[in-house]
This record gives C-alpha cells, structure tokens and sequence, in this order.
C-alpha cells in the first residue's frame, strides 16, 4: 500500500521533471537558434564559415567589424539582459505572488531610468558615470519602497502601492528633465527610456556579464525558499524560512541584475513581466522555474530585436517590439483582474 | 512506540499588533501528546496566542520555551522539525499538484539544493495516506473542493512529521460533515503517533467533544483551563462568550453541550 502510493507520487513528478527538462532543453535551442541568426543577419550576410573565423579571431576585411564590433556585441547584450530582465520578473512576480508585480510596474526601472536622465541632462555625464548612477538610484529606489512598505508586518499590498507611487513620481521627474534638457542630450535620454541593443559595445558589458553569472546562482540556490514564500508569510515562516532575510536576498539580486541590464540596454519593455507567466505556461509547476523565466526572456529580446531589424521597412528598438507584444497580455490580466475581484 | 515528550509553554506572554496589545500575559504550559483546544470569543486573542506559540509574532514581554528555550532564539529550521502551524488562510499557489504542495512541508528536513530523497517520499506519502488523499496526488490543487484543500494543507504539515501541531482554525468554512472528518483524523493522528495537537476552534460542542484540554481566554487573558466537563459549564461559557445557556450532556459523546438561550423560542427554565 504505502510503496504503491511512493510509486504513484513519484511517477506523477517523474512526469512534470520530463516536462520541465524538455521544455527547457527546447528554450535553450531556440536560443541558440536566435544567437547565431543575430551573428548571421545583418546588412550583408556572410558564409558562415567566414563568421566562425572572424569570431576565432581571424581578420578578415568587413567580416571582423561587422560581426566582432556590431553583432557580437549586440547579441550578448540582448542574451544577458533578457535572462536577467526574465529572471529577475519571475522572482518578483513568486514572491510577491502577483502577476503586476514586477520591477517595471513597481518603479525600480523608472529610479534607474529617472538617474540616468538626470546624469545625461543635467549633469553631461556620460558611459560609466551613468550606468554606475542608474544601478545606485535603482537599488536606492527598492530600498525606499521596501522600508516605507514595512512597517511591524512586512505587506505586499502597501509594496505594490508605494511601488506604482513611486513610480508615477519619477515619471514625472523624467518628463521634466526631457522639458528642460538640452537637445542634443535628448537622444542619449532616450535610449534610456526605450530599451535598445544598438550601439552595445563589448567593453560596456562585463558588469552586466558578473552580476548574471553571480546573482543568477543565488536566485537558482533560493528557490525552494521562494517556493515556500508563495504560500505566504506564516506558512513560510512555520516551516522555517528565514522570511525577512530571504525576501532580501532575492530583492537584492533581482534588483541587481534588473539594475545591470537596463544600465546596459535601456528598460526593454514587459520581458521581466512577461518571462515568467510564458515559462510557466509552458513549464507548468512544481519544479522551480527561475532557469526557463530566464531562457523565456533571452528568447524574447533576440526574437524581438530580429523582428525590429528586419521584419519592416524602419528599424525598430527591441523595446517597441516587446512593448506591443506586452501590451495586450497586461490588458488581459487587467481584465481578468476586473472580472475575478482578483489576480 | 515511544511518544514525544517536550515542555512547550508561554510566561505571562504579552502580545499584539502593531499598536494593539491583544494577550496580556498568558501562562500555560501544553499538555504532551493530547489534543488541546483553545475557544474563546471573536477578538479574545486566540489567533494571536497562537500566532505567538508559533513565532510567527514576537512577545512584547514575557516568553514561550519550546524545551526550556525561547522560540525565537530556536534556529526556524530546528523548530521547524519540532513544530508546526497551519495558518488560518494559507494562500494557494497557481498550478500545482497536490503532491508537490504536501511536499513543500519536508522543507525544514532537506537541505537547500537536494532533490526528493527517500525519506521525503515515504513521509509524503504516509501523510497523505492518512489524510486520504493519496489519489489526488498528481491533481492541480486549484480543482479541489474545500474539504480536500482543507486535507491537502494538514497533509502538507504533517510531511513535516513535528511532534506538536498548531492549527488556526482548521475547521472553517467547511461543511460540518467535513468539519467532523478534518477533527476525526487529527484524533487519528494523535492517537497514533502521539502528536500534541494545538488548535483554535469556533465551534464550542465540537471543541468539548474533541478536546483533551480546553484554554478559555477572555480579552487576551486565560480565564479558566481543563478537561472539557470543568471548563464547559453554563457559568464558565457565560464568562467566557456572555451567553446565557443550559449545558446538556452530548448524547453520542458524553462530553458537555452547550445549547444556547436566546430571547425566543425558550420553552420552560432548564435544569443546568
């Protein structure tokens, strides 16, 4: 009796686990699929034997430049940032248990972007000064949130609250300084605001490079306390998760990596909202889903930034992409919200 | 089978929210492997009690020893293993099978990375056997009833196989007929495995039947403690609810029976 009931529990979670390793295993084929079309496509298409060379180091006239300086660059940024921005929405969105939940809709993209803008416009710095000013402002933004949302009893409402609030508050500071800034800064500004591949550059990528391979293991090593995080406070905290400490932790990791990527390539619109809700519908749950979020939202920027290269007429930023498709999925949940009463 | 003995008690504990002291100093000490029930009236502190036995709020003043030492100071996953509490509401996860959910609570017996080991899948299995669920294994929890959702959750705290039990309320918002069952195999596991069961209950008749001890608070303080026939006399619930009421003997059970007296339908002066 009690080896049958084994047998039985443990076929059904063979059966997710095979779920979970196919789909992962597809994820991160069309990944690689995407990451040789980014190397591949361009204004002229070379053979790909003359692609591998110039990628091994090989100089080879025109190749070199256009696949070392432009493509390669280009593709680590969207791999980096897509699986930091997939990751980073997905933790957000278990611990907080709710779908808006994420570092867009909560204000820590519009404190990085606000800093950022203000670097650019006001302050006429540029390269590293900004991006190290955006990390900082987004960090400092979730801090404020978190601690104002505190209180005795750590709530997710009040956090969500203050979070829109906040958000809604540096908007406004960014309008501002876009009104008063001087034209020529506008464009860097810009970028800021609607996430782009273009212009990446090599040097520009390590910190974003070390944060992912970093902080993405800590998320990974986490998981299972996040799992338990979902079933809430009391039912977390019973069973011996150190809540507070763990809700840090996986705050500041997500931030960090969320800070490092749209230091590198602008806030890219609704993939950390995204990545999470495609992988489980794809993944399903009961094994952690952290690794697919991030698969997810590497595909979705590399999907979305071929489409706006070559799909039109006009080159399109990969945040104009990933913003229509994200659009209509947050009307949906908004729908959904209104008929249910809730998410 | 040796039953687990532990000293499990509060010292004029002092607890509450955020500007609102709601127990004013409760001493009690929990009887070992016996069901113990606290009642009491809405907003009396019972929750919040066992909240506070259960660390999930931290004494003002006072302490609650789990075996001489303040809960709070006990590492969570070594108390974990010790104790358990099945929060009132628990909140439901999207999508999960019922077997991946009763598998969170062996949490406090692995260590971060491991997968299912053995041990996991036995007390996993056991405990969804004596809560009857075993065929629901591979169902998503979001298809369940209330009653089975209500079983899912015990199951999940017993896979954490602690040898004291707190339950908020367990009973709530299930049909009375689910209601006896959910009391009838927290009987069983007591019985069996000489788990000390801790929990809130609404339902006064239910709690003199199923209790091995009653706690009675009245505005955050113990009024009155002991066997259901010492604690459930018309005075006592008169104390402790404010209801005027003949106690009868349950027929089925024996245990006493509160029958409440309201303005109407009171047919002559009974004899309590």
């Amino acid at each position: 009796m009690r080896n049958q009931s084994i047998e039985f529990i443990m076929a059904g979670r063979r059966k997710r686990r095979r779920r979970w390793s196919l789909v992962t295993g597809l994820l991160v084929m069309l990944l690689v699929i995407l990451c040789c079309a980014m190397l591949l496509l361009g204004n002229t298409i070379y053979p790909i034997q003359d692609v591998v060379r110039a990628l091994s180091g090989e100089s080879i006239k025109g190749v070199s430049f256009a696949v070392n300086t432009i493509r390669l660059p280009r593709m680590l940024a969207g791999l980096f940032a897509g699986f930091a921005f997939g990751i980073a929405g997905h933790t957000f969105q278990t611990m907080l248990r709710n779908p808006l939940a994420n570092p867009n809709v909560i204000g820590i993209t519009s404190g990085s972007s606000a800093a950022a803008v203000f670097c650019i416009t006001v302050l006429h710095a540029n390269g590293a000064v900004v991006s190290a000013a955006s990390v900082l402002a987004g960090l400092a933004t979730v801090t404020v949130i978190y601690f104002l949302s505190r209180g005795r009893v750590f709530s997710i409402g009040r956090l969500i609250l203050i979070g829109i609030g906040l958000q809604a508050m540096l908007d406004a500071v960014i309008s501002y300084l876009l009104l008063v800034g001087a034209q020529q800064d506008i464009p860097a500004a810009i970028r800021w605001l609607t996430g782009s591949l273009n212009g990446s550059q090599l040097d520009e990528l390590p910190p974003l490079m070390i944060a992912v391979m970093v902080l993405t293991p800590v998320v990974v090593v986490l998981g299972k306390h996040l799992d338990l995080l979902e079933l809430g406070e009391q039912a977390a905290s019973s069973l011996g998760v150190h809540t507070d400490k763990t809700r840090v932790a996986l705050i500041l990791s997500s931030v960090g990596m969320i800070a490092m990527a749209t230091a590198t390539t602008g806030p890219i619109a609704f993939v950390a909202f995204l990545s999470g809700p495609i992988a489980k519908r794809l993944v399903g749950a009961g094994f952690s889903n952290a690794i697919p979020a991030g698969l997810v939202g590497v595909n979705l920027v590399l999907g979305a930034d071929l489409i706006g290269q070559f799909a039109f007429e006009t080159r399109f930023p990969v945040g104009v992409i990933t913003g229509i498709l994200g659009a209509p999925y947050l009307v949906f949940l908004l729908i959904r919200m209104n008929r249910r009463g809730s998410l | 089978m040796m039953k687990p003995t532990h000293t499990f008690k509060t010292e004029a504990a002092v607890a509450g929210y955020d500007h609102k002291t709601v127990i004013q100093g409760v001493s009690l000490v929990i009887p070992n492997n016996k069901i113990s029930v606290i009642i009491g009236a809405n907003g009396c502190g019972k929750s919040t009690l066992l909240k506070a036995m259960a660390r999930l709020i931290k004494p003002t003043s006072g302490e609650i020893t789990l075996d001489g030492k303040p809960v709070n100071k006990i590492p969570p996953k070594q108390l974990a293993r010790v104790l358990g509490l099945l929060p009132q509401s628990p909140i439901v996860p999207e999508g999960i099978s019922v077997a991946d959910l009763v598998g969170r609570g062996r949490f406090p017996h692995q260590s971060w990375l491991s997968g299912w080991r053995k041990q996991d899948y036995e007390a996993v299995a056991e405990a969804m056997e004596i809560m009857d669920i075993t065929e629901l294994a591979n169902h998503h929890i979001d298809e369940l009833s209330g009653g089975q959702r209500q079983r899912v959750w015990i199951a999940m705290a017993l896979a954490q196989q602690t040898d004291i039990l707190l339950l908020d309320e367990p009973t709530t918002f299930l049909d009375i007929t689910y209601q006896v069952e959910i009391l009838d195999l927290l009987t069983d596991l007591n019985r069996k495995r000489g788990t000390t069961i801790v929990m809130v209950l609404h339902d006064i008749n239910l709690s003199a039947r199923y209790a091995d001890h009653i706690f009675a608070l009245h505005e955050g303080k113990l009024i009155v403690e002991g066997e259901p026939s010492e604690v459930i006399t018309s005075e006592r619930v008169n104390q402790i609810f404010g209801l005027n009421c003949t106690v009868i003997k349950d027929p089925v059970s024996g245990s006493p029976f509160v029958v409440p007296r309201g303005r109407y339908h009171v047919q002559q002066e009974a004899t309590s």
